[in-house]
C-alpha cells in the first residue's frame, strides 16, 4: 500500500486530544509536564467528561495549565489548590475536580492544605508532579530534592544533616484515612506513560464513588534544572529518582 | 507481515527533545538538519519501517505526533 493511503482519518491511531488546546506549551523541551498534561486530557476525553470537569492550576512551572486544558479551570494561590478544589467540589459535587501541582506547590508551601484535604478525604483527584527541584524559579532545592543532589541552592549536593531529608509526600498521604487511591507513576517511556494514563483514569472514575481523595504522583524530569539533555535527564531519573521514589500503587481500594 | 503505519509531525511545535527517538522500536525517527522557526531541530521520519505503534506520540511532551496505521 502506498504511503499516502495510510494517512487518512479511518487509519488514525493517535492524535492530540481536543481536550488540550492548540496553544504551544511553554515548557522546556523534554519536560514531563507536557506528557502528563496530555495523558490527563486524554483520560478526560475518553471518559467523556470534558463538560463536567473543573481543574485547579497551581503556582510553579504548571501555573499556565489553564491555557492548555480545554475544561473549566481555576487558578489558586500558591499551594492552596487542594483548598480551592475542596470548595469547588463541595458546591458542585457532581463535577469532576482535579488539582495539578508540582512539588514546590504541593510538598512545600502547600503541605498543610495537601495533608488536610487528604485527611478530610475530599473527593478530588490530586496530580502531583515531582521533579525534585524548583524548576520555575531557577532550580533551587525543594523538599523533594534527593540526598546529595545538586541544585542552585545546594551546589555541593543536599547535605541531610543541615538541609533535612527529602519528603516522601505520597507515602505520607497514603497513611491517612481519607485517601482512597494513592499511586506513583512516571511518563518518560511509552510503557510508563500508558500505566500512568491507566492510573489517572482509575482515579477519575473513583471520583464517582465518593470514597475519598485520589492521589497520583508522577515522578518527572527537569532537564533545565538538572542541567542535562532531556534523554540524559530521563536516564538520571531512572537511576537516581526511582530507587528513592519507587513506582507503583501505594494504596489501592479494597475489593 | 506487520501492519504498516505512518506518522505526521507538526514541525513548528516540535522542540527537538529526542524523547520520541528512543521510544521508537524501529528507529524511524531522527532529528532534522534544518531548524524550525523557533530554532529547534525537529523530529523527522527517516525510513519506512513505521508500524503505527504510537509509542512516539504517547511520550511526546508537546503532542506534535499524529499516528496512523493501516487496517488489517
Amino acid at each position: 500500500m502506498a504511503e499516502k493511503d495510510i494517512i487518512n482519518p479511518e487509519n488514525l491511531v493517535y492524535e492530540k486530544t481536543k481536550v488540550m488546546t492548540d496553544k504551544v506549551l511553554h515548557y522546556c523541551p523534554g519536560c514531563g509536564h507536557g506528557t502528563a498534561h496530555r495523558l490527563l486530557a486524554d483520560v478526560i476525553d475518553e471518559l467523556g467528561i470534558q463538560g463536567y470537569t473543573i481543574g485547579v492550576a497551581p503556582v510553579g512551572c504548571s501555573v499556565l495549565a489553564y491555557y492548555y486544558f480545554d475544561v473549566d479551570m481555576q487558578e489558586a494561590a500558591h499551594g492552596r489548590a487542594p483548598a480551592v478544589a475542596t470548595g469547588i467540589k463541595r458546591v458542585l459535587p457532581e463535577k469532576y475536580v482535579f488539582t495539578y501541582q508540582g512539588d514546590g506547590d504541593l510538598a512545600a508551601i502547600g503541605t498543610a492544605e495537601t495533608i488536610h484535604a487528604c485527611n478530610r478525604g475530599e473527593n478530588i483527584l490530586m496530580v502531583f508532579i515531582n521533579n525534585g527541584i524548583y524548576g520555575m524559579t531557577g532550580g533551587q532545592m525543594a523538599p523533594t530534592t534527593l540526598p546529595g543532589m545538586k541544585s542552585s541552592t545546594s551546589p555541593r549536593g543536599r547535605d541531610v544533616r543541615t538541609m533535612g531529608n527529602p519528603l516522601k509526600m505520597t507515602e505520607l498521604v497514603a497513611q491517612l484515612e481519607g485517601t482512597y487511591y494513592v499511586t506513583r507513576q512516571s511518563v518518560h517511556t511509552p510503557a510508563n506513560a500508558r500505566k500512568a494514563k491507566r492510573a489517572l483514569k482509575k482515579a477519575l472514575e473513583y471520583q464517582k464513588l465518593n470514597k475519598g481523595t485520589c492521589f497520583v504522583e508522577i515522578v518527572s524530569n527537569c532537564p533545565s534544572g538538572w542541567k542535562m539533555t532531556p534523554v540524559e535527564s530521563n536516564k538520571w531519573m531512572e537511576e537516581h529518582m526511582f530507587p528513592f521514589y519507587p513506582l507503583g500503587d501505594i494504596k489501592v481500594p479494597e475489593k | 507481515m506487520a501492519r504498516k503505519g505512518d506518522v505526521v509531525i507538526e514541525i513548528e511545535k516540535c522542540k527537538g527533545c529526542e524523547v520520541c527517538l528512543s521510544a521508537c522500536p524501529n528507529q524511524v525517527l531522527a532529528l532534522s538538519n534544518e531548524v524550525n522557526s523557533k530554532g529547534y531541530h525537529y523530529a523527522v521520519k527517516v525510513n519506512a519501517e513505521c508500524i503505527g505503534c504510537a509509542n512516539c506520540a504517547i511520550v511526546c511532551p508537546d503532542a506534535v505526533i499524529t499516528v496512523y496505521r493501516e487496517k488489517k
